[in-house]
Order: structure tokens, then C-alpha cells, then sequence
């Protein structure tokens, strides 16, 4: 294999990979915390996730960049103040063009910075590898996130409301249809009985992924 | 003083920073296996909350808002930083962990070695940070963030007990496969949750 289709598997590799067999939230069980916060609406768990991966890529493309020159005594530190850059810079184009959406997100935009996602990958991955192949690993662990994401975000708005993106699919006993809409789905505990059904899936289908005891 | 109680109250039981907001589910699943050890978190994000989120507010008052600069010269006086709060705080966060870390180990060693390996993991929880952000977002004053850093810590440290206690016991019981440790964990974490809901309806 030429070094040019290497390194063309390697990037198809990279960005593929996290969307199912290695899927961060799923598998790895990082950055739970805002997969279930965002996700009693299905347009607000888009704009999570869009923004996820855009730090997620930017971030491990900067890290990357500057990997060198990081001495490794402070490069937590030195990763999170680009990663707060980033999460600043989305933050205010989401003010800018998203008001609505960036109200109802509130705090949860600003906690990318402590999501374990963009921690894991700039630590884990653009600390060692080269920028082109760091941002495209940022990018795929984003959407592999994103993919749980709206998987989630569908089911809580779907039976907790009969709507899709805020449309009325199912029409609701309160406007008049016959749906009675399962308003639990929009609480907490929905979520965490959700990624629960989502783990026994997920580990019956793949046994390896068993705990033992 | 009424007003402080409710807002304790709140904040460690209505809106439970694990339980209604998800916020530290991270660390709040990794940690939870043993009461010990979750005793140990609780107690050290208590610690940290307390000590980062009023100095946050007190950093955001005094330097970020709007306004907040003319004490230094009048011509600062409509400079507005708050954009730059979530690079703030996170600094914050780390250097007082770090400072933490480095003063319990020469004059507390025996705290030091109950609690240390859980001060790195604490910078990046995200009840932490958290915490700052609805400090900013409600425009808390100095001594509401007080029993807010108080009340939001506790009601971690109280959810994080309570789910290793039943994790502990569960370890004699016999789910399905696929359920087995994390799955179980956040059935647990589900129902826990659902008999904090019955705090919603208290009228404040």
C-alpha cells in the first residue's frame, strides 16, 4: 500500500470508527453528563451536538498543532485553556445567530469545556498524532456522540410530546387528536432508564463488552 | 435568613446537581462503587465547591461585568469581560485544586492520602464548573453563592452515597448480562432520581 492510501484508510479510519464500533458515549461512557441534559428536545440536541463537534475538531486540530512545544507537566492545563477558547468562540456564535436555542442550553454549552469527549481525544489522541489526522478524529468522536445524541433526543421528544423537531407528528389528546403523550420521557429518570435499555443493547449484542460480577 | 434556607434547600434537593441536572455523572459512576470512597468525592467536591464558586463570583463582579472596572479608572467603566467567564473559571477551578492538593499534602498528610486522588479528577468535574456557570447565568450575590456552593456540594456528596450504598448491596444480586455494572448503575441512578422528584412539589 502507498503511504497516500495509508493515510487515506487512516483518516476514513479515524472518523468512522467512533460512530459504532468504538462509539464514545456508548462504549466508552464518556460525556454522559450533557447527552442527558439536552436531549428533551430533538432541535436542542442538534445544536449540542453541531457544537460538540466543532470544538471536538478545533481543539484536537490546535492541540495537535502545538503538541511540541507543550511541556507535559502542564499540558492539562494548556488543553483546556484552547479548549475554553473554542467553547468561547461557539458560545458567542451561538448568542449571535441561535439566541432561542443558547437560552434553553444555558449552562451546557459552556460545560463542553468539562466534557470528557474533548478532554479524552486532545489527551488521548492529538497529544501523539499529526494535526490533519487529529482534527478528522475530532470531528468523527463528535459525531459519534452527536449519533447517541439524536438517537436519545428522538425517543424523549417522539413519546414525551408526539413531536419531532417541534412539528406535531403525532397529534396530542390536548389539541384535539388521540395520542396521550408520556410527559415522564421529558423528566430526568427518563433519561437515565434510556442510556440503561441503550447499555443492555448495545452489550447484548456485543458480549465483550460485558462487565464481569 | 429565611431566604438562604430555602435556597440550600434547593439547591440540595430540588435541583440536585446529579439528579435533576446530570451534571458530575463521570465521576459520579466511576466512584460510586464503594461508600468509602464515595464519602471521600463527596466530601472533597463539597471542599472544592465551596472554595471556587464564591471566588468566582467575587472574580465576576469585581473584574468581568460590565461596570465591574471603574473602580480602577472611570474610562474602564464600560468594558464588559463577562464572554471571557468560562476561561475564568475553569482557571480557577484548576489552580485551586492544584493549590488544594499541594497545601493538604504538607499540612494534612493523612487527609491528603484519604482524598488526593480524587482533587485532579475534581478539575474537570462538570458539577464543578457547573456550578460556577448557574452562579453567573442567576446572578447569585456573594452570600447566596456562599449557600449555593454549600448546598449544590452536599447534594452531590448526598446522591453519591446513596447510589454506592445500593451499588454495594446490589453486588449480591443477579441482573441480566448486558445489565451488569454500568446498566444496573443507571437503573439505580434512574429510580434514586425519581424519589428526589417528590422534593419538586415543596412550595418554597
Amino acid at each position: 500500500m502507498t503511504a497516500a492510501a495509508w493515510t487515506r484508510t487512516a483518516i476514513g479510519a479515524a472518523l468512522l470508527r467512533p460512530l459504532v464500533n468504538n462509539n464514545p458515549i456508548a462504549l466508552q461512557m464518556l460525556g454522559i453528563c450533557s447527552a442527558l441534559a439536552v436531549t428533551t428536545k430533538l432541535d436542542k440536541a442538534l445544536v449540542m451536538a453541531i457544537s460538540l463537534t466543532v470544538v471536538a475538531g478545533l481543539s484536537n486540530l490546535l492541540v495537535s498543532l502545538i503538541r511540541k512545544a507543550i511541556p507535559t507537566t502542564i499540558r492539562i492545563i494548556v488543553q483546556l485553556a484552547i479548549v475554553s477558547s473554542v467553547v468561547i468562540m461557539v458560545d458567542q456564535v451561538l448568542k449571535a445567530y441561535l439566541y432561542e436555542i443558547s437560552l434553553e442550553l444555558s449552562v451546557f454549552v459552556g460545560l463542553i469545556i468539562t466534557n470528557c469527549i474533548v478532554l479524552g481525544r486532545t489527551e488521548g489522541f492529538a497529544m501523539q498524532n499529526p494535526p490533519l489526522i487529529s482534527f478528522v478524529d475530532g470531528i468523527g468522536n463528535g459525531l459519534g456522540y452527536g449519533l447517541v445524541l439524536l438517537a436519545v433526543g428522538f425517543i424523549r421528544e417522539f413519546i414525551g410530546t408526539g413531536k419531532l423537531f417541534g412539528y406535531t407528528v403525532l397529534p396530542t389528546v390536548y389539541e384535539g387528536g388521540w395520542y396521550v403523550p408520556n410527559s415522564m420521557f421529558l423528566l430526568a429518570p427518563a433519561a437515565f432508564f434510556i442510556i440503561a435499555a441503550m447499555i443492555w443493547c448495545l452489550r447484548t449484542w456485543k458480549p465483550e463488552q460485558q462487565e464481569k460480577g | 435568613m429565611e431566604h438562604y434556607l430555602n435556597l440550600a434547600i434547593k439547591a440540595i434537593f430540588i435541583e440536585n446537581m446529579v439528579l435533576a441536572f446530570f451534571l458530575g455523572m463521570c465521576s459520579f459512576l466511576a466512584c460510586s462503587r464503594k461508600v468509602e470512597t464515595a464519602i471521600g468525592l463527596g466530601i472533597a467536591v463539597v471542599f472544592v465547591q465551596t472554595l471556587t464558586l464564591p471566588l468566582n463570583n467575587l472574580i465576576l463582579k469585581h473584574l468581568l461585568e460590565e461596570g465591574a472596572l471603574g473602580w480602577l479608572h472611570p474610562s474602564l467603566a464600560g468594558l464588559d469581560f463577562t464572554f471571557l467567564a468560562f476561561i475564568v473559571f475553569i482557571s480557577t477551578i484548576a489552580a485551586a485544586t492544584q493549590i488544594v492538593e499541594m497545601a493538604l499534602d504538607r499540612y494534612f498528610p493523612a487527609l491528603y492520602t484519604s482524598l488526593g486522588v480524587f482533587l485532579p479528577l475534581i478539575a474537570v468535574n462538570c458539577a464543578i464548573l457547573g456550578g460556577s456557570l448557574f452562579m453567573a447565568e442567576r446572578d447569585y450575590t456573594f452570600a447566596e453563592s456562599v449557600v449555593f456552593a454549600i448546598g449544590s456540594g452536599t447534594g452531590f456528596l448526598l446522591a453519591i452515597v446513596a447510589l454506592a450504598a445500593v451499588r454495594e448491596k446490589m453486588s449480591y444480586s443477579n441482573p441480566p448480562r448486558g445489565l451488569r455494572g454500568l446498566g444496573i448503575a443507571f437503573v439505580a441512578t434512574g429510580l434514586i432520581s425519581i424519589g428526589f422528584m417528590i422534593f419538586s412539589g415543596i412550595q418554597l
